[in-house]
Protein backbone atom coordinates (compact mmCIF):
# COMPACT_ATOMS: atom_id res chain seq x y z
CA UNK A 1 0.00 0.00 0.00
CA UNK A 2 2.66 2.25 0.55
CA UNK A 3 4.72 1.30 -2.79
CA UNK A 4 1.13 2.78 -4.17
CA UNK A 5 0.78 5.66 -2.07
CA UNK A 6 4.18 6.87 -3.35
CA UNK A 7 3.70 6.03 -6.97
CA UNK A 8 0.42 8.14 -6.53
CA UNK A 9 2.76 11.01 -4.82
CA UNK A 10 5.24 10.97 -7.89
CA UNK A 11 3.05 10.93 -10.35
CA UNK A 12 0.69 13.80 -9.02
CA UNK A 13 4.26 16.05 -8.06
CA UNK A 14 5.38 15.02 -11.89
CA UNK A 15 2.32 16.14 -13.09
CA UNK A 16 2.07 19.68 -10.78
CA UNK A 17 5.71 20.11 -11.68
CA UNK A 18 4.99 19.72 -15.49
CA UNK A 19 2.25 22.81 -15.05
CA UNK A 20 3.85 24.74 -13.19
CA UNK A 21 6.38 24.60 -15.90
CA UNK A 22 4.18 25.01 -18.38
CA UNK A 23 2.72 27.71 -16.71
CA UNK A 24 5.84 29.85 -16.40
CA UNK A 25 7.57 28.98 -19.46
CA UNK A 26 4.13 29.71 -21.63
CA UNK A 27 3.98 33.21 -20.68
CA UNK A 28 1.44 35.17 -21.49
CA UNK A 29 0.38 32.28 -24.13
CA UNK A 30 -0.85 30.56 -21.54
CA UNK A 31 -4.56 32.24 -20.59
CA UNK A 32 -5.73 31.39 -24.60
CA UNK A 33 -4.07 28.24 -24.57
CA UNK A 34 -6.04 27.08 -21.59
CA UNK A 35 -9.35 28.72 -22.90
CA UNK A 36 -9.04 27.16 -25.89
CA UNK A 37 -8.58 23.93 -24.06
CA UNK A 38 -12.02 24.21 -22.61
CA UNK A 39 -14.10 25.21 -25.65
CA UNK A 40 -12.15 22.18 -27.63
CA UNK A 41 -13.58 19.97 -24.65
CA UNK A 42 -16.87 20.87 -25.15
CA UNK A 43 -17.36 21.10 -28.52
CA UNK A 44 -15.83 18.16 -29.75
CA UNK A 45 -18.22 15.96 -28.30
CA UNK A 46 -18.95 14.68 -32.14
CA UNK A 47 -15.27 14.58 -33.26
CA UNK A 48 -13.76 11.29 -33.98
CA UNK A 49 -13.03 8.90 -31.24
CA UNK A 50 -10.41 6.94 -31.72
CA UNK A 51 -10.17 6.20 -28.30
CA UNK A 52 -12.29 2.19 -28.07
CA UNK A 53 -11.29 -1.40 -28.56
CA UNK A 54 -11.89 -3.69 -30.95
CA UNK A 55 -13.79 -7.18 -30.32
CA UNK A 56 -9.65 -8.43 -30.71
CA UNK A 57 -8.03 -5.96 -29.10
CA UNK A 58 -10.59 -6.66 -25.85
CA UNK A 59 -9.87 -10.22 -26.10
CA UNK A 60 -6.09 -10.23 -26.38
CA UNK A 61 -6.34 -8.32 -23.45
CA UNK A 62 -8.22 -10.37 -21.45
CA UNK A 63 -10.39 -7.91 -19.93
CA UNK A 64 -13.37 -5.91 -20.29
CA UNK A 65 -14.22 -2.65 -18.87
CA UNK A 66 -18.07 -2.41 -18.35
CA UNK A 67 -19.84 0.71 -16.93
CA UNK A 68 -22.53 -0.50 -14.83
CA UNK A 69 -24.62 2.17 -12.21
CA UNK A 70 -23.55 0.91 -8.45
CA UNK A 71 -26.28 2.81 -6.29
CA UNK A 72 -29.15 1.75 -8.75
CA UNK A 73 -31.20 -1.71 -7.17
CA UNK A 74 -32.70 -3.58 -9.17
CA UNK A 75 -30.52 -3.04 -12.13
CA UNK A 76 -26.91 -2.44 -10.84
CA UNK A 77 -25.74 -2.56 -7.46
CA UNK A 78 -23.01 -3.55 -5.38
CA UNK A 79 -24.62 -5.93 -2.63
CA UNK A 80 -23.56 -6.46 0.98
CA UNK A 81 -20.41 -8.73 0.02
CA UNK A 82 -19.08 -5.48 -2.28
CA UNK A 83 -20.18 -7.85 -5.40
CA UNK A 84 -22.08 -6.21 -8.50
CA UNK A 85 -25.63 -7.33 -9.22
CA UNK A 86 -28.52 -6.82 -10.48
CA UNK A 87 -30.54 -7.00 -14.07
CA UNK A 88 -27.42 -5.30 -15.95
CA UNK A 89 -25.15 -6.68 -14.35
CA UNK A 90 -26.36 -10.70 -14.78
CA UNK A 91 -25.87 -9.85 -18.66
CA UNK A 92 -22.69 -8.58 -17.82
CA UNK A 93 -21.84 -11.80 -16.24
CA UNK A 94 -22.62 -14.00 -19.24
CA UNK A 95 -21.29 -11.50 -22.18
CA UNK A 96 -17.88 -11.82 -20.00
CA UNK A 97 -18.21 -15.22 -19.36
CA UNK A 98 -18.88 -16.02 -23.43
CA UNK A 99 -16.18 -13.85 -24.14
CA UNK A 100 -13.80 -15.68 -22.00
CA UNK A 101 -12.66 -12.07 -20.50
CA UNK A 102 -12.75 -11.05 -16.92
CA UNK A 103 -14.63 -8.11 -16.00
CA UNK A 104 -13.99 -4.99 -14.64
CA UNK A 105 -16.97 -3.06 -14.06
CA UNK A 106 -16.90 0.82 -13.57
CA UNK A 107 -18.79 2.32 -11.49
CA UNK A 108 -20.87 5.01 -14.02
CA UNK A 109 -23.52 7.80 -13.18
CA UNK A 110 -26.26 9.43 -15.36
CA UNK A 111 -24.16 12.25 -16.35
CA UNK A 112 -20.58 10.46 -17.32
CA UNK A 113 -21.88 7.51 -19.36
CA UNK A 114 -21.92 9.14 -23.20
CA UNK A 115 -17.77 10.31 -21.98
CA UNK A 116 -17.14 6.94 -20.73
CA UNK A 117 -17.70 5.59 -23.93
CA UNK A 118 -16.43 8.51 -25.88
CA UNK A 119 -13.12 8.19 -24.21
CA UNK A 120 -12.93 4.49 -24.83
CA UNK A 121 -12.06 4.22 -20.82
CA UNK A 122 -15.42 1.67 -20.83
CA UNK A 123 -16.22 -0.55 -23.80
CA UNK A 124 -19.78 -1.32 -23.48
CA UNK A 125 -21.91 0.20 -21.21
CA UNK A 126 -24.73 -1.43 -19.37
CA UNK A 127 -26.20 1.02 -17.02
CA UNK A 128 -30.24 0.85 -17.66
CA UNK A 129 -28.94 3.37 -20.70
CA UNK A 130 -32.67 3.98 -22.46
CA UNK A 131 -32.21 4.37 -26.06
CA UNK A 132 -32.84 7.97 -27.50
CA UNK A 133 -32.32 9.80 -30.63
CA UNK A 134 -30.37 12.36 -29.34
CA UNK A 135 -27.97 9.60 -27.34
CA UNK A 136 -27.94 7.41 -30.64
CA UNK A 137 -26.00 10.48 -32.48
CA UNK A 138 -23.43 9.90 -29.93
CA UNK A 139 -23.00 6.15 -29.18
CA UNK A 140 -23.89 3.11 -30.87
CA UNK A 141 -26.98 1.12 -29.47
CA UNK A 142 -26.89 -2.97 -29.79
CA UNK A 143 -30.34 -4.28 -29.59
CA UNK A 144 -32.66 -3.78 -26.82
CA UNK A 145 -32.56 -5.90 -23.84
CA UNK A 146 -35.72 -4.37 -21.94
CA UNK A 147 -38.83 -1.90 -22.51
CA UNK A 148 -39.79 1.11 -20.57
CA UNK A 149 -42.70 2.56 -21.15
CA UNK A 150 -45.36 4.62 -19.20
CA UNK A 151 -47.73 3.21 -16.36
CA UNK A 152 -50.60 4.63 -14.98
CA UNK A 153 -51.18 3.00 -11.05
CA UNK A 154 -54.82 4.25 -9.40
CA UNK A 155 -56.38 2.90 -6.17
CA UNK A 156 -57.76 -1.16 -6.70
CA UNK A 157 -61.36 -0.01 -5.85
CA UNK A 158 -61.76 2.38 -8.92
CA UNK A 159 -58.85 1.08 -11.32
CA UNK A 160 -58.57 3.26 -14.36
CA UNK A 161 -57.61 0.77 -17.75
CA UNK A 162 -57.85 3.29 -20.20
CA UNK A 163 -56.96 7.23 -20.20
CA UNK A 164 -60.70 7.32 -21.85
CA UNK A 165 -62.10 6.02 -18.35
CA UNK A 166 -61.04 9.77 -16.91
CA UNK A 167 -63.50 12.12 -15.88
CA UNK A 168 -64.21 15.38 -16.99
CA UNK A 169 -63.18 16.44 -13.17
CA UNK A 170 -60.72 14.16 -12.31
CA UNK A 171 -57.25 15.09 -11.92
CA UNK A 172 -53.96 12.81 -12.54
CA UNK A 173 -50.75 13.45 -10.42
CA UNK A 174 -47.62 13.42 -12.32
CA UNK A 175 -44.33 15.12 -11.99
CA UNK A 176 -42.80 17.80 -13.53
CA UNK A 177 -40.38 17.52 -15.79
CA UNK A 178 -40.91 13.71 -16.75
CA UNK A 179 -41.86 11.87 -19.72
CA UNK A 180 -45.60 11.46 -18.23
CA UNK A 181 -45.97 15.11 -18.07
CA UNK A 182 -44.67 15.72 -21.33
CA UNK A 183 -46.95 12.77 -23.06
CA UNK A 184 -50.51 13.71 -21.76
CA UNK A 185 -49.91 17.29 -22.03
CA UNK A 186 -49.20 16.43 -25.85
CA UNK A 187 -51.52 13.61 -26.79
CA UNK A 188 -54.37 14.38 -24.20
CA UNK A 189 -54.38 18.19 -23.29
CA UNK A 190 -58.19 17.81 -21.95
CA UNK A 191 -56.94 15.35 -19.14
CA UNK A 192 -56.58 17.91 -15.90
CA UNK A 193 -53.19 17.54 -14.44
CA UNK A 194 -51.91 17.65 -10.77
CA UNK A 195 -48.17 18.26 -10.87
CA UNK A 196 -45.67 17.86 -8.26
CA UNK A 197 -41.72 18.54 -8.35
CA UNK A 198 -40.61 15.94 -5.87
CA UNK A 199 -41.36 12.23 -5.75
CA UNK A 200 -42.26 12.12 -2.04
CA UNK A 201 -44.49 15.14 -2.45
CA UNK A 202 -46.90 13.13 -5.24
CA UNK A 203 -46.27 10.17 -3.81
CA UNK A 204 -48.32 11.43 -0.41
CA UNK A 205 -50.93 13.53 -2.81
CA UNK A 206 -51.73 10.41 -4.59
CA UNK A 207 -52.03 8.52 -1.29
CA UNK A 208 -54.07 11.43 0.02
CA UNK A 209 -56.50 10.40 -2.86
CA UNK A 210 -55.85 14.10 -4.15
CA UNK A 211 -56.12 12.45 -7.94
CA UNK A 212 -57.48 9.21 -9.54
CA UNK A 213 -54.32 7.85 -10.67
CA UNK A 214 -50.45 8.81 -10.88
CA UNK A 215 -48.63 8.47 -14.12
CA UNK A 216 -45.22 7.82 -14.37
CA UNK A 217 -42.26 5.13 -15.67
CA UNK A 218 -43.75 2.48 -15.72
CA UNK A 219 -41.15 0.52 -13.26
CA UNK A 220 -41.84 3.58 -10.93
CA UNK A 221 -45.50 2.51 -10.60
CA UNK A 222 -45.32 -0.89 -10.53
CA UNK A 223 -42.65 -0.70 -7.72
CA UNK A 224 -45.38 1.41 -5.80
CA UNK A 225 -48.31 -1.01 -6.74
CA UNK A 226 -46.13 -3.79 -4.74
CA UNK A 227 -44.62 -2.01 -2.10
CA UNK A 228 -48.13 -0.08 -1.31
CA UNK A 229 -51.16 -2.49 -0.60
CA UNK A 230 -54.95 -1.44 -2.44
CA UNK A 231 -52.92 0.30 -5.46
CA UNK A 232 -53.44 -1.40 -9.08
CA UNK A 233 -51.20 -0.65 -11.86
CA UNK A 234 -54.52 -0.13 -14.69
CA UNK A 235 -52.59 0.72 -17.28
CA UNK A 236 -49.24 -0.90 -17.43
CA UNK A 237 -47.53 0.44 -20.96
CA UNK A 238 -48.85 3.09 -22.22
CA UNK A 239 -47.47 5.80 -24.75
CA UNK A 240 -43.71 5.55 -26.71
CA UNK A 241 -42.41 2.61 -26.20
CA UNK A 242 -38.73 2.85 -25.38
CA UNK A 243 -36.03 0.64 -24.96
CA UNK A 244 -33.28 -0.23 -22.97
CA UNK A 245 -30.14 -1.30 -24.58
CA UNK A 246 -25.90 -1.71 -24.47
CA UNK A 247 -24.12 0.61 -25.83
CA UNK A 248 -20.67 0.84 -27.22
CA UNK A 249 -18.24 3.78 -28.78
CA UNK A 250 -19.70 4.70 -31.90
CA UNK A 251 -17.97 3.93 -34.63
CA UNK A 252 -17.08 -0.12 -33.09
CA UNK A 253 -18.60 -2.02 -35.23
CA UNK A 254 -16.49 -5.10 -34.37
CA UNK A 255 -18.24 -5.33 -30.74
CA UNK A 256 -21.29 -4.03 -31.87
CA UNK A 257 -21.68 -6.66 -34.38
CA UNK A 258 -20.54 -9.46 -32.07
CA UNK A 259 -22.99 -8.03 -29.31
CA UNK A 260 -26.15 -7.99 -31.69
CA UNK A 261 -25.37 -11.58 -32.02
CA UNK A 262 -24.99 -12.46 -28.95
CA UNK A 263 -28.42 -11.04 -27.62
CA UNK A 264 -30.21 -12.96 -30.62
CA UNK A 265 -28.13 -16.01 -29.23
CA UNK A 266 -29.18 -15.23 -25.59
CA UNK A 267 -33.22 -14.32 -26.77
CA UNK A 268 -32.94 -17.88 -28.46
CA UNK A 269 -32.55 -19.29 -25.03
CA UNK A 270 -34.82 -17.04 -23.30
CA UNK A 271 -32.11 -15.72 -21.37
CA UNK A 272 -33.43 -12.23 -20.62
CA UNK A 273 -36.57 -13.84 -18.09
CA UNK A 274 -34.07 -15.82 -16.45
CA UNK A 275 -32.50 -12.62 -15.76
CA UNK A 276 -35.80 -10.78 -14.81
CA UNK A 277 -36.42 -14.09 -12.38
CA UNK A 278 -33.24 -13.61 -10.76
CA UNK A 279 -33.13 -9.85 -10.20
CA UNK A 280 -36.27 -7.68 -11.26
CA UNK A 281 -38.96 -10.40 -10.06
CA UNK A 282 -39.05 -9.22 -6.15
CA UNK A 283 -39.35 -5.80 -7.15
CA UNK A 284 -41.54 -6.21 -9.86
CA UNK A 285 -43.85 -9.35 -9.45
CA UNK A 286 -44.35 -11.96 -11.97
CA UNK A 287 -46.90 -10.41 -13.68
CA UNK A 288 -45.05 -7.69 -15.92
CA UNK A 289 -42.29 -10.48 -16.66
CA UNK A 290 -43.58 -10.28 -20.38
CA UNK A 291 -44.14 -6.41 -20.53
CA UNK A 292 -40.46 -5.50 -19.23
CA UNK A 293 -38.37 -7.81 -20.65
CA UNK A 294 -37.35 -8.20 -24.77
CA UNK A 295 -36.25 -11.07 -26.18
CA UNK A 296 -33.79 -10.72 -29.69
CA UNK B 1 -36.79 5.06 19.11
CA UNK B 2 -37.16 4.00 15.53
CA UNK B 3 -34.88 2.19 13.58
CA UNK B 4 -32.32 4.45 12.19
CA UNK B 5 -30.67 1.66 9.66
CA UNK B 6 -27.57 1.16 11.04
CA UNK B 7 -27.89 -2.30 11.03
CA UNK B 8 -27.08 -2.70 7.58
CA UNK B 9 -23.80 -1.75 7.45
CA UNK B 10 -23.04 -4.66 9.65
CA UNK B 11 -24.08 -7.13 7.10
CA UNK B 12 -21.29 -8.97 4.81
CA UNK B 13 -18.50 -6.50 4.24
CA UNK B 14 -19.99 -3.07 4.09
CA UNK B 15 -18.62 -1.44 7.31
CA UNK B 16 -15.61 -2.63 5.55
CA UNK B 17 -16.15 -1.25 2.51
CA UNK B 18 -17.25 1.70 4.00
CA UNK B 19 -13.85 2.29 5.89
CA UNK B 20 -12.01 1.34 2.45
CA UNK B 21 -14.03 4.38 0.93
CA UNK B 22 -12.89 6.40 3.34
CA UNK B 23 -9.43 5.56 2.71
CA UNK B 24 -9.67 6.48 -1.03
CA UNK B 25 -11.34 9.77 -0.07
CA UNK B 26 -8.65 10.71 2.61
CA UNK B 27 -5.82 8.76 0.38
CA UNK B 28 -6.59 11.48 -2.64
CA UNK B 29 -6.72 14.39 -0.32
CA UNK B 30 -3.57 13.80 1.79
CA UNK B 31 -1.75 13.79 -1.37
CA UNK B 32 -2.97 16.30 -2.65
CA UNK B 33 -2.83 18.83 0.07
CA UNK B 34 0.48 18.25 0.51
CA UNK B 35 1.34 19.23 -2.74
CA UNK B 36 -0.56 21.77 -2.16
CA UNK B 37 1.15 23.01 0.91
CA UNK B 38 4.54 22.54 -0.96
CA UNK B 39 3.71 24.58 -4.12
CA UNK B 40 1.65 26.67 -2.88
CA UNK B 41 4.35 28.55 -0.10
CA UNK B 42 6.15 28.80 -3.42
CA UNK B 43 3.31 30.39 -5.65
CA UNK B 44 2.34 32.23 -3.01
CA UNK B 45 5.60 34.04 -2.46
CA UNK B 46 5.80 33.97 -6.19
CA UNK B 47 2.74 36.06 -6.01
CA UNK B 48 4.13 39.02 -4.03
CA UNK B 49 6.99 39.30 -6.59
CA UNK B 50 6.96 42.81 -8.36
CA UNK B 51 6.90 40.82 -12.07
CA UNK B 52 4.10 42.19 -14.11
CA UNK B 53 3.80 39.28 -15.90
CA UNK B 54 4.23 36.83 -13.59
CA UNK B 55 1.43 38.61 -11.52
CA UNK B 56 -0.56 38.36 -14.63
CA UNK B 57 -0.25 34.60 -14.62
CA UNK B 58 -0.68 33.64 -11.58
CA UNK B 59 -3.86 36.02 -11.15
CA UNK B 60 -5.09 34.54 -14.22
CA UNK B 61 -4.31 30.92 -12.84
CA UNK B 62 -6.32 31.94 -9.60
CA UNK B 63 -9.27 33.15 -11.25
CA UNK B 64 -9.15 29.85 -13.40
CA UNK B 65 -9.56 27.97 -10.33
CA UNK B 66 -11.87 30.34 -8.80
CA UNK B 67 -14.15 30.21 -11.84
CA UNK B 68 -14.44 26.45 -12.82
CA UNK B 69 -16.29 24.21 -10.63
CA UNK B 70 -14.17 21.25 -9.33
CA UNK B 71 -16.52 18.72 -11.27
CA UNK B 72 -15.64 20.50 -14.55
CA UNK B 73 -11.86 20.85 -13.87
CA UNK B 74 -12.20 16.75 -13.05
CA UNK B 75 -14.36 16.38 -16.57
CA UNK B 76 -11.53 18.34 -18.40
CA UNK B 77 -8.45 16.45 -17.01
CA UNK B 78 -9.84 12.87 -17.20
CA UNK B 79 -12.47 12.94 -20.56
CA UNK B 80 -10.78 16.14 -22.03
CA UNK B 81 -7.31 14.92 -21.70
CA UNK B 82 -7.93 11.57 -23.28
CA UNK B 83 -10.42 13.09 -26.41
CA UNK B 84 -7.87 16.10 -26.95
CA UNK B 85 -4.16 14.33 -26.41
CA UNK B 86 -5.01 10.55 -26.33
CA UNK B 87 -3.65 10.71 -22.76
CA UNK B 88 -5.03 8.00 -20.84
CA UNK B 89 -4.40 9.57 -17.19
CA UNK B 90 -5.95 7.09 -14.20
CA UNK B 91 -9.00 8.37 -12.18
CA UNK B 92 -6.93 8.58 -8.94
CA UNK B 93 -4.07 10.76 -10.98
CA UNK B 94 -6.64 12.97 -12.20
CA UNK B 95 -8.44 13.50 -9.23
CA UNK B 96 -4.89 14.17 -7.38
CA UNK B 97 -4.29 16.39 -10.21
CA UNK B 98 -7.48 18.46 -10.23
CA UNK B 99 -7.39 18.75 -6.43
CA UNK B 100 -3.30 20.09 -6.02
CA UNK B 101 -4.26 22.61 -9.07
CA UNK B 102 -7.13 23.46 -6.68
CA UNK B 103 -5.30 23.61 -3.69
CA UNK B 104 -2.37 25.62 -4.92
CA UNK B 105 -3.60 28.02 -6.05
CA UNK B 106 -6.11 28.97 -3.03
CA UNK B 107 -2.97 27.67 -0.80
CA UNK B 108 -0.70 30.33 -3.01
CA UNK B 109 -3.57 33.36 -2.04
CA UNK B 110 -3.21 32.16 1.35
CA UNK B 111 0.59 32.83 1.14
CA UNK B 112 0.00 35.83 -0.29
CA UNK B 113 -1.78 37.24 2.29
CA UNK B 114 -0.18 36.03 5.01
CA UNK B 115 3.12 37.63 3.43
CA UNK B 116 1.49 41.07 2.95
CA UNK B 117 0.15 40.98 6.62
CA UNK B 118 4.10 40.97 7.64
CA UNK B 119 5.11 44.35 8.45
CA UNK B 120 7.78 45.99 6.12
CA UNK B 121 9.92 46.71 8.95
CA UNK B 122 10.72 42.98 9.03
CA UNK B 123 12.12 42.46 5.51
CA UNK B 124 13.81 46.17 6.15
CA UNK B 125 15.55 44.68 9.58
CA UNK B 126 16.11 41.92 7.96
CA UNK B 127 18.08 43.54 5.35
CA UNK B 128 19.64 45.91 7.73
CA UNK B 129 21.32 42.68 9.12
CA UNK B 130 22.94 42.39 5.88
CA UNK B 131 20.40 39.06 4.57
CA UNK B 132 20.03 38.30 0.86
CA UNK B 133 16.06 38.12 -0.41
CA UNK B 134 16.76 34.22 0.10
CA UNK B 135 17.72 34.28 3.86
CA UNK B 136 15.40 36.79 3.89
CA UNK B 137 12.43 34.80 2.81
CA UNK B 138 13.62 31.77 4.27
CA UNK B 139 14.48 33.15 8.34
CA UNK B 140 12.32 35.68 8.53
CA UNK B 141 9.21 35.98 6.77
CA UNK B 142 8.23 31.92 5.86
CA UNK B 143 8.31 31.41 9.62
CA UNK B 144 5.73 34.17 10.06
CA UNK B 145 3.69 33.72 7.75
CA UNK B 146 3.66 29.98 8.02
CA UNK B 147 2.10 30.62 11.84
CA UNK B 148 -0.38 33.15 10.20
CA UNK B 149 -1.13 30.42 7.39
CA UNK B 150 -2.55 27.98 9.95
CA UNK B 151 -5.87 28.44 10.47
CA UNK B 152 -6.23 29.65 7.24
CA UNK B 153 -5.00 26.48 5.92
CA UNK B 154 -7.21 24.27 7.58
CA UNK B 155 -10.30 25.36 6.22
CA UNK B 156 -8.68 24.57 3.15
CA UNK B 157 -7.77 21.27 3.79
CA UNK B 158 -11.25 20.29 5.51
CA UNK B 159 -12.83 21.63 2.62
CA UNK B 160 -10.89 19.92 -0.01
CA UNK B 161 -10.99 16.18 2.32
CA UNK B 162 -14.83 16.97 1.90
CA UNK B 163 -14.63 17.92 -1.48
CA UNK B 164 -13.72 14.89 -2.65
CA UNK B 165 -17.06 12.78 -3.19
CA UNK B 166 -17.00 14.55 -7.05
CA UNK B 167 -14.44 12.08 -7.48
CA UNK B 168 -17.69 9.70 -7.76
CA UNK B 169 -17.89 11.33 -11.24
CA UNK B 170 -15.11 10.05 -12.82
CA UNK B 171 -15.44 6.68 -11.36
CA UNK B 172 -13.91 6.22 -8.32
CA UNK B 173 -15.55 4.73 -5.16
CA UNK B 174 -14.70 6.70 -2.55
CA UNK B 175 -16.74 6.53 0.95
CA UNK B 176 -20.02 8.63 0.42
CA UNK B 177 -20.67 6.29 -3.11
CA UNK B 178 -20.57 3.40 -0.67
CA UNK B 179 -22.76 4.97 1.13
CA UNK B 180 -25.13 5.70 -1.26
CA UNK B 181 -24.92 1.92 -2.75
CA UNK B 182 -25.28 0.52 0.95
CA UNK B 183 -28.35 2.49 1.40
CA UNK B 184 -29.49 1.42 -2.65
CA UNK B 185 -29.21 -2.03 -2.35
CA UNK B 186 -31.32 -2.18 0.97
CA UNK B 187 -33.80 0.55 -0.34
CA UNK B 188 -36.36 -2.49 0.12
CA UNK B 189 -35.20 -4.00 3.30
CA UNK B 190 -34.52 -1.06 4.99
CA UNK B 191 -35.86 2.44 3.60
CA UNK B 192 -34.79 4.56 6.22
CA UNK B 193 -31.31 3.54 6.21
CA UNK B 194 -30.12 6.81 4.41
CA UNK B 195 -30.28 8.76 7.72
CA UNK B 196 -28.01 5.95 9.77
CA UNK B 197 -25.43 5.34 6.75
CA UNK B 198 -25.03 9.20 6.13
CA UNK B 199 -24.81 9.76 10.28
CA UNK B 200 -21.96 7.49 10.16
CA UNK B 201 -20.36 9.04 7.51
CA UNK B 202 -20.76 11.98 8.47
CA UNK B 203 -19.12 10.48 12.09
CA UNK B 204 -16.26 9.31 9.85
CA UNK B 205 -15.39 12.92 7.95
CA UNK B 206 -15.37 14.15 11.26
CA UNK B 207 -13.02 11.73 12.49
CA UNK B 208 -10.65 12.34 9.64
CA UNK B 209 -11.21 16.51 9.95
CA UNK B 210 -11.30 16.37 13.89
CA UNK B 211 -7.41 15.75 14.22
CA UNK B 212 -5.96 18.08 11.75
CA UNK B 213 -7.74 21.04 13.49
CA UNK B 214 -6.57 19.77 16.65
CA UNK B 215 -3.32 19.60 15.27
CA UNK B 216 -3.64 23.09 14.13
CA UNK B 217 -4.21 24.58 17.46
CA UNK B 218 -1.57 22.47 18.85
CA UNK B 219 0.92 24.51 16.24
CA UNK B 220 -0.82 27.41 16.68
CA UNK B 221 -0.13 27.52 20.51
CA UNK B 222 3.43 26.07 19.87
CA UNK B 223 4.60 28.79 17.24
CA UNK B 224 2.69 31.41 18.61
Amino acid sequence: MRNKLFNRLTSGLLITALTATTLTACGSNNDTAAASDKTTTETSAKADASGFRTLDEIKESGTINIGVFSDKSPFGYVDENGDYAGYDVYLAERLGEDLGVKINYVSTEAANRIEYLQTGKVDIILANFTVTEERAEEVDFALPYMNVALGVVSPSDAVIESLDDIGADDQVIVISGTTAETYLTKNYPDIKLQKYDAYAEAKTAFENGNGVAWANDNTEVIAFAIENEGYTVGIPSLGDNDTIAPAVTKGNETLLTWLNDELKALGSEQFFHADYEATLIDTYGAEYEDTLVVEQ
Amino acid sequence: MANLGIDVLFKGTNFFRLLQGLWVSVEISLVSVAISIVFGLLVGVLMTLNKLWLKAILKIYLEVVRIMPQMVLLFIVYFGTTRIFGWDITAEASAIFVFSFWGIAEMGDLVRGSIKSIPKIQFESAYALGMDKKQTYFYIILPQTIRRLIPLSINLITRMIKTTSLVMMIGIVEVLKVAQQIIEANRKVSPNAAFGVFAVVFLLYFIVCWPISRLAIYLEKRWA
